[in-house]
């Protein structure tokens, strides 16, 4: 029973303030260009839902690649540093002034390489820039945290810097590594919606794309249901990434 | 001789903490390094395994590589590996192909008791199996010199002493030259032919003492008047170094 009560808190209250909402609205006769009821909301995601769905698969898609593109470089460039203490010096500033360089100051440099024809290439660098770090980072910490009597082990027995690398650092990273991952997947969402703000144009057709859109032409409803679709996709990219993680860490520890 | 320590002297930081130190391990014997904790006995072990060099002196080793095996004061086992594949680690980094070194980390598995739990990972044994499993890993390799450091500091009385007969058993079968690291008088004298005895840091050797008696120990050794002898003169080498120290 108590289970059952805290399945249903969280939809009690986003119930009562939906409800609050739409009575504010009616009482108070708010127009809805500044601030339509949720019965609007709701019929702007019903009429527009092909348009959010195609949307929301393009943002999604984005990001995704981005992901993928930042953790490949990110995994190189930090199984490299793994091998050559020097090269971890050298490279260290550099990741450092990626990450504290705000995207959007990127934007406009990024349009102008990717040619203003591609849009979505421009989304995805911008993105990729910004689920770069939590996962080089990650991939870094891991790399240098396996048990220091596991390296002894490993000295004592001649292992080679290769096997060195792929029998205990990299093993050693994992949890690492989905934790950064998991922090990535989160960033690279926000990315994806920032550079399109930024970046993006009509050739981008993404979820920002359409908040943009619906806010100049004051269509209000659209433009938060637009929210609410982003809202929804976070969460369950989020919780699907936590279950992923969970999973793949009890395999990795074996309970 | 397997190994040898001939005036070796450590500094960490500026600070003396081992020697001038002199030690020699002769094949198959077990030998036990006692002292405080400080006392550089851990060092020494690593010196012998040549993990690390001294600052002074010289170490002799003539076990070649993946002759000197290490026993440290945890399991120390890979998390992502099960039991099995744990064991098999030093076949496998020096390049034993994977069915032969599959067949020798079984039966080193078996060695040590534990039969039947090849696929197990770490998180899923008992400290006491996770240590016996860092044994089979250290005697897979048939080494000449096993080098044990506080192996059962962690573990309750019960399993220490189950696992103390279970070393001198495997030694009696292999006899390599064991080196073990331990505060513990009773255990030192239990486990070791020779106790060397060491003082408070920098470490110097404080006394040695011969331990007569039949290895493995028999049933109730811990209660004969010569094991009550030996560990009060053990005791009393400790307790007169520390004062000097201090």
């Amino acid at each position: 029973m108590r289970r059952f009560g805290a399945a249903l808190a969280p939809g009690a209250l986003i119930a009562a303030l939906l409800i609050a909402w739409e009575a504010a609205c009616r009482a108070l006769a708010i127009p809805t260009y500044r601030l339509p009821p949720p019965s609007a909301v709701a019929a702007a995601l019903a009429g527009n839902a092909p348009l959010l769905v195609a949307s929301a698969w393009n943002t999604f898609s984005m990001a995704m690649v981005a992901l993928a593109l930042a953790s490949a470089v990110a995994c190189v460039v930090a199984m490299g540093v793994a091998l050559s203490r020097s090269l971890e010096r050298a490279v260290r500033p550099l990741a450092v002034a990626l990450q504290v360089t705000p995207v959007v100051a990127l934007a406009p440099l990024i349009q102008i390489w990717a040619g203003i024809d591609h849009p979505r290439a421009a989304v995805v660098a911008l993105t990729g820039v910004v689920a770069f770090f939590p996962i080089y980072s990650g991939a870094v910490s891991g790399l240098a945290a396996a048990d220091p009597d596991l390296e002894r082990l490993f000295d004592l027995y001649g292992a080679s810097p290769l096997q060195r690398l792929f029998k205990l650092r990299i093993p050693s990273a994992v949890p690492f590594l989905l934790e950064g991952h998991k922090v990535a997947v989160g960033l690279a969402l926000v990315g994806a919606v920032v550079a399109e703000f930024a970046a993006g144009s009509g050739g981008s057709q993404g979820l920002a794309w359409r908040i943009l859109e619906a806010g100049n032409r004051l269509q209000t409803a659209k433009m938060i249901a637009a929210l609410v679709v982003l809202a929804v996709m976070g969460g369950a990219l989020h919780a699907a990434f936590s279950v992923l993680e969970a999973r793949a860490l009890a395999r990795w520890r074996g309970r | 001789m397997i190994a040898a320590l001939e005036g070796v002297c450590v500094d960490y930081g500026g600070r003396r903490a081992l020697g001038p130190f002199d030690f020699q391990l002769a094949a198959g014997e077990i030998v036990a390094l006692v002292g405080p904790s400080g006392c550089g006995k851990s060092t020494a072990l690593r010196l012998l395994a040549g993990l690390e060099a001294p600052g002074a002196g010289t170490v002799r080793r003539a076990a070649g590589r993946g002759e000197t095996a290490v026993v440290f004061q945890a399991p120390t086992l890979c998390p992502w590996r099960g039991a099995a594949a744990n064991v098999a680690l030093p076949l496998e980094l020096a390049g034993t192909p994977a069915r032969e070194r599959g067949a020798r980390a079984v039966a080193a598995l078996a060695h040590v008791g534990l039969a039947g739990a090849e696929r197990a990972k770490p998180a899923q044994l008992s400290g006491g199996m996770a240590m016996r499993v860092a044994l089979a890993r250290a005697l897979v390799t048939s080494p000449k010199a096993l080098l044990l450091d506080e192996p059962f500091a962690a573990l309750d009385e019960i399993t220490r002493r189950a696992l103390a007969d279970d070393v001198l058993a495997l030694w009696a079968q292999r006899a390599p030259g064991i080196v073990f690291v331990t505060h513990n008088v009773e255990e030192a004298v239990y486990m070791a032919g020779r106790v060397v005895v060491m003082t408070p840091g920098p470490g110097r050797l404080a006394g040695e003492i011969a331990i007569a008696g039949p290895a493995p120990r028999p049933p109730g050794f811990r209660t004969s008047a010569g094991f009550r002898a030996a560990a009060e003169q053990v005791s009393d080498l400790l307790a007169r170094a520390m004062a000097r120290g201090a």
